[in-house]
């Protein structure tokens, strides 16, 4: 801190005090209502104090799902994890490799590619996304798994991440490992893949949250229930029409899709702030 | 056995070449010193012996192969870079280990020779840290002990010693050549420090713009120049150079305020009223007893060393320093005359730069 004035320091934690609770009501609030029963949560005010629905609410919306037709939460749980390791791990197992070509090879129309790969940045997921689906469905990837990842695998975001990142790589390292007699397989998986760990984690932390909260192409890909990512199911619970929602098991359902997101970022902090401030010396 | 010849190599990138033929035979147990400016091409020679940069005409050939195109893995080289270029996510052991590793010798075979060259380095204590862990001088000393377990027939090193502070670097320098008269391999080493050159070498190539100027023991070097270059560049500090007319007979040579210096050159008889450069190193400049006959120069800056001092001041259009004795009375702004004997006088063409004298 650049000055230690004590209306300052009350007045700073004044305001992120403030921001928290504005943050940090709404989901309180999703939370109390897991707990209460239906009648509870329909009574106006709603209780701002935690019910005894607690494990009830959770155990039924995790096996039996919130809705008549609705599929439990933990096969919901499962399609969303499996769709977002897929696609976080893809993405850093493409760009990485991509990007490793870009970098230490010298191949007719090398800035060509990397252009290509550039330019994609600029097209935003809508603009493609017909001509995509068309692609996925002509090779028979609805309701898939192949289908939710595949199509979201490349990242021009991430080979250029990655990119950056080798060049920082010195080039007398390079011919270090020529002279140990490493060739272009070894030095990928004996220096650089070491050397990038830390970049790897703080990326995996940024896409697995970007594929667990994938709305618009899961949507478009799967008609079938067995296949609806977390996302997806919340929102057709939202949109049961004939019947009565059941809040309380809505927002247990809630409070499951943000827990995985939330536990990732938590547990893996430490090597995300590593990975995008310093890198190994 | 293991020589290194180099026979007419070029380099060139695109149309510019960088390496203008160069000839040169490095006897095997030699300690070769490759010295010259920055920009002469001498860190790219390196690189070509090594296998990092392609050759682009003529030959290099170790212990008798030639090895044009041959990968730097296959060459029985060993490099030592500038920056250690050490694998930091490696702990010491596994550096040194890494070639050897891929070369798939055995585990017991491998431990021996680590464990042997971190005696001789004495990192024995360190083979569990990694390289972030290490003072700068320990780094060089684990860059070293990489190239000394591949048990190579001929040593690189790439300006190893320039990232270390004064005193560790003259303390390598020591280290190193040990190691090479313990080792009995040829090594070629890059410098641009002339220190460095005249101390390691048993042998010098003096470079300058992608040609060798002069191939010979340091000694060799230092007493015949060979060009104006080499008398510039080898030798601290440089040598001092002053245009004149060769008098009649060959004899003496004018300079230009008509001071007559006698040469004892009989080659110049024939180049009389020819225009030539005339070199005195400034450790072969005295105080002369009387102004007859030696040359005038104004003092304008005083160095004192210690053990002598510099006077630096300009004749004619030249500067010129004179390294005198620790006792000498030299002050700025005194007049002061100074003297050489006819010997230690070097000719060079005014035009070429090239040696006239013997």
């Amino acid at each position: 801190m650049v000055e230690n004035n004590r209306l300052l320091v009350i007045f700073s934690h004044t305001i992120l005090i403030l921001s928290v609770i504005v943050l940090a009501f709404p989901i309180y609030v999703v939370f109390v209502a897991s707990t209460l029963t239906l009648p509870e949560v329909l009574q106006t005010p709603m209780t701002l104090l935690p019910g005894r629905q607690l494990i009830d609410n959770y155990v039924t919306a995790l096996t039996e799902g919130a809705g008549a037709s609705s599929t439990a939460v933990w096969r919901l749980l499962l399609n969303t994890l499996i769709m977002a390791l897929g696609i976080s791990l893809g993405k850093i197992a493409i760009s990485i490799i991509s990007a490793y070509a870009i970098v230490f090879f010298r191949f007719p129309l090398r800035m060509f590619f990397f252009w290509l790969i550039f330019v994609t940045l600029m097209l935003p997921v809508e603009v493609r996304i017909v001509p995509t689906f068309e692609i996925a469905a002509a090779l028979n990837l609805l309701n898939s798994y192949p289908g939710l990842i595949l199509p979201l695998i490349a990242s021009a975001t991430a080979t250029f991440f990655f990119r950056q990142f080798f060049m920082t790589i010195p080039d007398e390292l390079i011919e270090a490992a020529r002279v140990d007699g490493a060739g272009p397989i070894r030095f990928f998986f004996d220096m650089v893949l070491p050397l990038s760990k830390t970049n790897i984690a703080a990326l995996f932390v940024i896409l697995f949250i970007f594929g667990w909260n994938q709305f618009l192409w899961p949507l478009l890909i799967t008609t079938d229930p067995a296949f609806d990512t977390i996302i997806i199911a919340l929102n057709r619970l939202l949109r049961a029409v004939d019947d009565q929602v059941d809040w309380p098991l809505v927002m247990a359902t809630t409070m499951m899709a943000m827990i995985v997101p939330i536990l990732v970022v938590v547990l893996m902090q430490k090597w995300f702030v590593k990975g995008l401030i310093e890198h190994e010396k | 056995m293991a020589e290194v010849i180099i026979q007419d190599a070029t380099k060139s990138y695109g149309n510019t070449q960088v390496i203008h033929g160069l000839n040169c035979t490095i006897d095997h147990g030699e300690f070769a010193v490759i010295v010259g400016p920055s920009g002469c091409g001498k860190s790219t020679l390196l690189r070509m012996i090594a296998g990092l940069e392609r050759v682009t005409g003529g030959t290099i050939s170790i212990g008798g192969e030639v090895m044009n195109e041959r990968e730097p893995k296959d060459r029985n080289i060993a490099m030592v870079f500038q920056n250690y270029a050490l694998y930091p996510h490696m702990t010491v052991r596994a550096n040194m280990s890494y070639g050897l590793r891929i070369a798939k010798l055995p585990k017991p075979e491998i431990e021996r020779r680590v464990q042997e060259a971190a005696r001789i380095l004495q990192l024995a204590d360190f083979l569990d840290r990694r390289p972030g862990q290490l003072s700068g001088g320990q780094r060089q000393r684990v860059a070293m002990g990489r190239a000394i377990v591949r048990d190579p027939a001929v040593f690189l090193f790439d300006e190893p010693l320039s990232n270390l502070d004064a005193k560790l670097r003259v303390q390598m320098r020591i280290e190193i050549r040990r190691l090479h008269n313990s080792l009995d391999t040829t090594s070629v080493y890059v410098t641009h420090d002339q220190v460095e050159a005249m101390t390691l070498a048993d042998r010098l190539i003096v470079m300058n713009g992608g040609n060798a100027e002069q191939i010979g023991t340091p000694l060799e070097v230092y007493e015949h120049p060979a060009t104006t270059f080499v008398a510039g560049f080898i030798g601290s500090p440089p040598m001092n150079f002053v245009t004149g007319q060769v008098g009649n007979g060959g004899t003496s040579v004018t300079l230009h305020d008509g001071l007559q210096v006698a040469v004892s050159d009989d080659t110049l008889a024939a180049m009389a009223g020819q225009t030539v450069t005339l070199g005195v190193r400034p450790e072969h400049l005295q105080l002369a007893a009387s102004p007859e006959g030696a040359m005038p120069m104004t003092v304008d800056l005083v160095e004192a060393l210690g053990a002598d001092i510099l006077a630096y001041g300009q004749v004619g259009q030249e500067q010129v320093i004179a390294r005198l004795p620790h006792d000498a009375a030299v002050k700025i702004g005194d007049r002061i005359h100074l003297s050489f004997a006819a010997s230690q006088v070097h000719l060079f063409d005014a035009t070429s730069g090239a040696r006239l004298s013997p």
